[in-house]
């Protein structure tokens, strides 16, 4: 009789299970098996933890391998043991209870959960997530409800928060990166997933960073890097894995982040082999089964003594969480040479994005509608040459020279509660009813539901309606979209942001389908504009879509250098502040000096790399950005007022610095100017300003929308005011208004020119009520803006400087 | 190929670009997407505008100066016969790498 191999397996997870089915399968009697494993149990499948701790499966369900099952195939048990040490000289393994001799050894540890080393990590009610006994103290932990804090916004922490939140409890994701599983997803399906999370109730803190754990005796809060404590009565940590190796260090075998194997499994030791998660091959780790089978195939091949070799193929990743439909696969980062095709459909939530390189498919990422993943993921194992396809490509399989997204989707995917009319307060549903009720144009529609019928940005979206009602029967204006991006109008957009509630870009993008991955350079300034418009403490400005002289709070010249122009409130100065100016330009070689046409002083020619210094020096003496380069409030030009002038009824000058001090920092849809001139002979030109404010004897007269640029054109009267106070409050809320509703890109004149004077004046001078509302909005806009740019872009200096120098090296 | 480590990825911005300094002109890096990372002439045809002060989008570049807009893959501006020469970039465990011969091969060119 032929002598049995004596094989002796360490860990009986997934890895090794397949393995040992091969092995008895086919050559049962070859074989005389030893199975160790750490936990109490055989082999499961470990990636259903997931429907047991919400409830939807149990542990009997799950189990692969059962009692029965190892006494037929005749493995030797031993569960709940762990191996302490290998012994490769003399071919042992040390077992808890007693050691064991073999002629092959299979090391399957698996991996361990990573912790991350925060004071209180090792309080009781601090749980990671790896095997039955962790789901199971969480089902328990649970069973008392009150709130749990998920760190780790990966697929493993956000299995763990969905089963935990179906079983009751208050779940938070701390996640430390911008978007959730963000190795997996690109931003626009980690803000889908993030949104559909959400929805059901699970709070969600992206670049959320973990300080500490606190409690008194177990876990209680979580407290973060800023200082803000979340309640815990349950944390988990799922922040990633690593290899098991340390038995295989011990024993003195080849490690790296994992145990060293060639493409037989076989470790540095020729008797000792090693599969799974526990092993590096080729400079490769695996978190996924799909590989895992592979490599037992091989392995196991390999002890048969059959030829085989483990190659590393692509993996796919889906989300366990029901109703968060997600899947990824391939590479679809990282590329030289690379194209995206691009799908969204807001009505349905679908997002899709495929990744070419030279007619491959290499990548794709979808959301919402997952069902052609795997013809996808086929393409891409196959490398399969799509290029006749290419058009269709995303339409997958079946709709090969299929359709395309209706434009109108966005529309006809808004609920009927989402205002459509802002001025009027009119939802989708009311507009809708009216059309079905016989409205078939927009006059009519204006007519029975005042939609449309005020300042009339609204239009584009009550015609859209009509056209989503009505369908063949209405035929819609051509309207001029943002750009190539979208088939939005800009005063659609604006409106949908709001009626909508979009807050991140990645939310514009997705509900309401745009073609690109992220806009171009003319939709993201206006998108990025409207959301900090609308939401001003929820979304904030992101430099990146905004213009070179915005991202860097200087005027760009022709030759790359900078002009720098200080603040002047109204105009005003002093010998300190002109010597520091003076200082300045000779510390910085600035080679021109110029007053500018609004009362100020321009520093021409500095170089990108020394902007944060003079900032600093400026700073030092009191001087901040005079914004000469934004779409905001640029200068208030005053004349010298009552204070010196013979002619002068008012403090001009006062008002002008006092208004200056009220509205800078603010942005706006294009550049605002003022001017306060001392009385009618107007020698602060304030009759050609975006708002222009003549003091008279009885008061102040405020007159809006003039111009002096491209074109030439006088203001005209908004309302008079009889206190200083009075002429503030008219100016804000003109200007908040004007922040609220008008395009992006359009001057002050342009916008009243559309929306009419007198719905401005009705908004502004008459509904009191309305003035009031515009003025707290702008306040709470400047709790944020109002703030010197240039004394955080000082802070930052090193990112003003070239990435490398790399003169010395490219000279060889 | 002679992989020079320019900086962490971190450094740049998401949707963002810094320039680094050669012998042969500034060489702009593009981030585009988390680990996606272009490199190319900082110096636009049309009238030298610096490209890494644009605004970045897709796989694509939008000159700060005149808004051309310059495909990152290929080099080629859209609608323009013009185009910039783009050179070989690599981000190994959250380091952007440089080849340093492919640089200074065709920037002498
Ligand atoms: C520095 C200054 C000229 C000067 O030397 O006096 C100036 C310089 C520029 N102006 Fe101006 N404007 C300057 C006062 C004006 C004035 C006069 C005024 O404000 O009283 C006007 C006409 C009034 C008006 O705005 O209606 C003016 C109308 C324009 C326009 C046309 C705007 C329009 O809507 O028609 C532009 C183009 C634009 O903004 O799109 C423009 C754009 C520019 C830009 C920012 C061009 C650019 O994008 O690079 C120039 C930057 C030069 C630089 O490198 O610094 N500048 N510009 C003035 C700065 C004032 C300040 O202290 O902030
Ligand atoms: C909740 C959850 C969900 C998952 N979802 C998915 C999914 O959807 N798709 C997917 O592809 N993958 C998923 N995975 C990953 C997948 O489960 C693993 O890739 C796979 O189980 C790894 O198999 P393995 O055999 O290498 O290790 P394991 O299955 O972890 O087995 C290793 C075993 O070795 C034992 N052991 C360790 N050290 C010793 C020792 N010294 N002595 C004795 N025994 C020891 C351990 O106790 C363990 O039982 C999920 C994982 C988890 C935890
Ligand atoms: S505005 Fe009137 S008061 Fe003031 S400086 Fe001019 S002329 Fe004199
Ligand atoms: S310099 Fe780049 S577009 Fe003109």
């Amino acid at each position: 009789m032929k002598q049995k191999q004596k094989i002796v397996v360490i860990g009986a997870g997934m890895a090794s299970g397949r393995v040992i089915e091969n092995l008895v399968e086919t050559a049962l009697d070859d074989f005389d098996i030893t199975l160790f494993n750490a936990e109490q149990r055989g082999n499961y499948n470990r990636i259903m933890l997931s429907p047991v701790l919400s409830g939807e499966k149990t542990y009997e369900d799950i189990v692969t391998h059962d009692d029965d099952w190892y006494a037929t195939h005749g493995v030797n048990c031993r569960f709940g043991e762990h191996v302490v040490r290998i012994d490769a000289a003399q071919k042992t393994v040390a077992g808890q209870n007693g050691p064991v001799s073999y002629d092959k050894l299979v090391i399957a540890t698996g991996s361990a959960p990573f912790i991350i080393p925060v004071p209180g990590k090792d309080l009781p009610g601090v749980i990671t997530y790896r095997d039955l006994d962790d789901t199971n103290a969480m089902i328990k932990a649970s069973q008392k409800g009150g709130s749990a804090v998920v760190i780790g916004g990966g697929l493993l922490g956000l299995e763990a928060a969905a089963g935990l939140a179906e079983r009751g409890m208050t779940v938070t994701v701390v996640h430390l990166m911008g978007h959730l599983m963000e190795r997996q997803l690109d931003e626009a399906a980690g803000y889908l997933l993030r949104r559909d999370l959400e929805r059901r109730g699970i709070t969600i803190r992206t670049q959320a960073s973990t300080k500490a754990i606190i409690g008194d005796g177990r876990a209680e809060a979580v407290l973060l890097d800023t200082d803000e404590s979340l309640p815990a009565d349950l944390v988990v940590m799922a922040v990633g894995i690593r290899p098991e190796t340390r038995l295989a260090t011990d024993a003195g075998l080849d490690v790296a982040r994992g145990i060293q194997v060639n493409a037989q499994m076989q470790t540095s030791d020729p008797d000792i082999f090693a599969v799974g998660e526990c092993v590096e091959f080729d400079g490769n780790l695996f978190g996924l089964v799909a590989p895992l089978y592979d490599q037992a195939r091989v392995l196991s091949q390999t002890l048969m003594g059959q030829g085989a070799a483990f190659v590393v193929k692509d993996t796919a990743t889906k989300l366990k969480v029901t109703g968060c439909d997600l899947f990824s696969a391939g590479d679809f980062a990282d590329g030289e040479g690379r194209e995206d095709i691009v799908l969204r459909d807001p009505a349905r939530g679908v997002y899709k994005r495929l990744v070419i390189e030279e007619d491959r498919l290499i990548g794709a990422v979808m959301y919402g509608d997952t069902a052609d993943g795997n013809w996808f993921f086929q393409l891409i194992k196959d490398a399969t040459d799509i290029e006749d396809m290419r058009e269709t490509l995303i339409f997958g399989p079946s709709a090969q020279g299929g359709d395309t997204v209706d434009p109108l989707s966005a529309v006809a995917a808004l609920p009927r509660d989402a205002e459509i009319c802002g001025c009027n307060g009119i939802c989708k549903g009311t507009i809708v009813d009216a059309i079905e009720g016989g409205a078939g144009d927009l006059g009519t529609v204006r007519a029975t539901t005042k939609a449309s019928a005020s300042c009339g940005t609204c239009t584009g979206l009550v015609e859209q309606l009509l056209q989503v009602t009505l369908g063949d029967d209405f035929q819609m204006p051509t309207a001029q979209p943002v750009c190539g991006c979208c088939a939005l109008t800009h005063e659609d957009l604006r409106r949908l942001i709001k009626s909508q509630e979009l807050k991140s870009q990645e939310a514009v993008w997705q509900e309401l389908g745009w073609k690109t991955r992220n806009g171009c350079h003319v939709c993201r300034p206006a998108v990025n504009y409207y959301l900090l418009a609308d939401w001003p403490l929820e979304y904030r400005d992101d430099p990146q879509s905004r213009f070179v002289n915005e991202r860097k709070h200087a005027n760009i010249q022709k030759d790359g250098t900078f002009s720098v122009v200080p603040r002047m409130w109204g105009g005003i100065t002093n010998p300190a502040e002109l010597r520091a100016i003076a200082d300045a330009a000779d510390k910085y070689d600035v080679p021109t000096v110029k007053v500018t046409g609004g009362q100020r002083i321009d520093l021409l020619g500095v170089k990108g790399e020394d902007l944060p210094l003079i900032w600093a020096d400026l700073n030092k003496a009191g001087l901040v950005s005079g914004h000469a380069y934004s779409k905001g409030l640029r200068t208030v030009k005053t004349c010298v007022g009552s204070d010196h002038c013979r002619f002068g009824t008012q403090d001009s000058t006062g008002l002008g610095i006092k208004l200056e001090q009220i509205l800078w920092g603010s942005w706006t849809p294009h550049k605002v100017k003022l001017g306060v001139s001392g009385c009618p002979r107007n020698c602060a030109e304030a009759t050609c300003k975006d708002i222009g404010i003549i003091c008279v004897d009885s008061g102040y007269q405020v007159s809006v929308a003039g111009a002096a640029g491209m074109d030439l054109k006088e203001t005209e009267p908004l309302g008079d005011a009889a206190s200083e106070q009075e002429a503030i409050d008219l100016t804000i809320a003109f200007v908040q208004l004007y922040r609220e509703n008008a395009k992006y890109l359009d001057r002050a004149y342009k916008w009243v020119a559309k929306v009419g004077l007198d719905w401005v004046k009705s908004q502004v001078v008459d509904d009191l009520n309305e003035r009031a509302r515009l003025i707290e909005a702008f306040e709470l806009s400047q709790s944020v803006y109002r703030r010197d740019p240039w004394a955080e872009g000082a802070k930052a200096a090193p990112s003003f400087q070239p990435l490398a120098d790399l003169t010395l090296e490219a000279a060889e | 190929m002679n992989w020079i480590d320019v900086g962490a990825i971190e450094d740049i911005p998401l949707r963002g670009a810094r320039k680094i300094k050669t012998a042969l002109g500034c060489v702009a890096i593009f981030r585009t997407g988390l680990q996606e990372v272009f490199a190319a002439s900082n110096l636009c045809p049309h009238k030298g505008g610096p490209l890494s002060e644009g605004i970045i989008h897709g796989q694509s570049v939008t000159c700060p100066l005149h808004n051309w807009v310059f495909d990152l893959n290929s080099g080629q501006a859209q609608g323009e016969d013009a185009s910039i020469p783009t050179f070989p970039v690599a981000v190994r465990d959250g380091r952007i790498l440089l080849d340093g011969t492919e640089l200074a091969k065709r920037s002498a060119a």
